[in-house]
């Protein structure tokens, strides 16, 4: 398998990856402005997700997890397509995000003593996205020829 | 075309997103509201509240179904603590007891809270409960905890002991369940400024506005505008301490 082709079936993985993660942050924000209990089975989504840590500014943190998440899906599949620029703005997002998760996993475990599974699936689909992210081999100069322009 | 594939499938799930997320909004709102806006109270059987903190003429009602088990209730609680000192006397709090299935004390803590009522202690034990509610709703037995509380409150711990399993207070806890499901109640805390629901976020700026919203509307009917006297002036949200 060439470096390319390697290239586009990790860059399409992560893709994949980022629209599951972007459907758990959806349904996260749209709980959240309905005002509902998330239900969860054994976790403890309430006390997460009804925490001052479950806004920012007023926003949900869900929301901001969704953009991101939409970013890693239009960059990774950008990048897909050969942008070797969008290959930059995908490192740089979810560098973002795997600090982020890092953060919330913190709260979740040492200020709130509570876990939402929703949240330990994205922080898993962030660290899955940092592993792809790095496994995925560099480009060769012949291969970056291109630029920041499509094939 | 293959070079505007990858934009076109962007956009398609930026669509897709939207759309899903917005229909998804509004299939809750309708399951949470059953569709209507505004719910008044009725005059059934059980609908006169047993739970009331502040003056009866106060302009604002603030109703609430609870759990106290649920988290957000906790947080809702505080909340409501703090604008009870906010709006003093034109706030008035009603609780109702609404505990979830899923929740596995929550119905407990409301037959220990009623007790504690039958002893003229019910608030100062619904408080006690939210304030301890991530000790005791992790114990497997919440009895020894309850009654623990009832002693810290001077209360007869035999006789709160034995009310709790009583038929009266179960009956109380029952009532406000069936209260609540008739006004479409799903869900804690749900919460009803004036009889109607709150549908924001329950952070207590997003109540602040809801309730200034009510007073707004409730003001000049309440103090006679009618009357010809003129509205109570509306302290500004920066102001409050």
């Amino acid at each position: 398998m060439t470096g390319a082709r390697s290239q586009t079936i990790f860059y399409t993985i992560a893709a994949l990856i980022s629209l599951i993660g972007l459907a758990d942050a959806t349904y996260l924000t749209v709980t959240h402005l309905t005002g509902e209990d998330v239900v969860c089975g054994s976790g403890d989504c309430s006390a997460v997700l009804g925490s001052v840590y479950a806004t920012v500014a007023g926003i949900p943190t869900a929301a901001f997890g969704g953009l991101a998440y939409f970013a890693v899906f239009s960059s990774a599949l950008l990048a897909a397509f050969g942008y070797t620029r969008a290959r930059i703005f995908l490192t740089a997002v979810v560098a973002v995000m795997f600090g982020v998760t890092l953060w919330l996993l913190y709260v979740q475990a040492f200020i709130l003593h509570a876990f939402c599974p929703f949240c330990l699936l994205s922080a898993a689909l962030t660290f899955f996205l940092g592993g792809i992210v790095v496994a995925t081999p560099s480009t060769t100069p012949s291969q970056s020829e291109g630029g920041s322009t499509a094939p | 075309m293959k070079r505007y594939l990858p934009f076109v499938m962007i956009a398609a799930v930026a669509v897709l997103t939207v759309g899903a997320g917005a229909i998804f909004y509004r299939a809750k709102q309708r399951a949470i509201a059953g569709g209507g806006v505004t719910r008044p109270s009725t005059n059934e059987v059980g609908t006169e509240p047993l739970h009331v903190r502040g003056q009866r003429g106060a302009p604002v009602t603030l109703e609430e179904f609870g759990d106290f088990q649920c988290p957000s209730c906790a947080t809702a609680a505080e909340a409501i603590s703090k604008l009870e000192q906010d709006y003093g006397p034109r706030l008035r709090v009603v609780w109702r007891n609404f505990p979830l299935a899923m929740h596995a004390h929550a119905l407990e803590a409301a037959l220990a809270a009623e007790a504690a009522g039958l002893q003229g202690r019910f608030w100062e034990m619904h408080d006690l409960l939210y304030k301890n509610q991530a000790v005791w709703s992790k114990a497997s037995d919440v009895r020894p905890f309850f009654n623990m509380y009832a002693r810290s409150l001077g209360l007869d711990v035999e006789r709160f002991a034995k009310d709790s399993t009583s038929d009266e207070v179960k009956a109380r806890v029952v009532s406000d369940g069936e209260h609540g499901v008739s006004r479409g109640v799903k869900n804690t805390p749900t919460l009803f400024i004036n009889d109607r629901e709150v549908r924001t976020s329950f952070s207590p700026e997003r109540l602040h506005e809801a309730i200034d919203a009510a007073l707004a509307e409730t003001t000049p009917k309440a103090f006679g505008a009618d009357r010809g006297l003129p509205p109570a002036k509306i302290q500004p949200r920066g102001e409050r301490k």
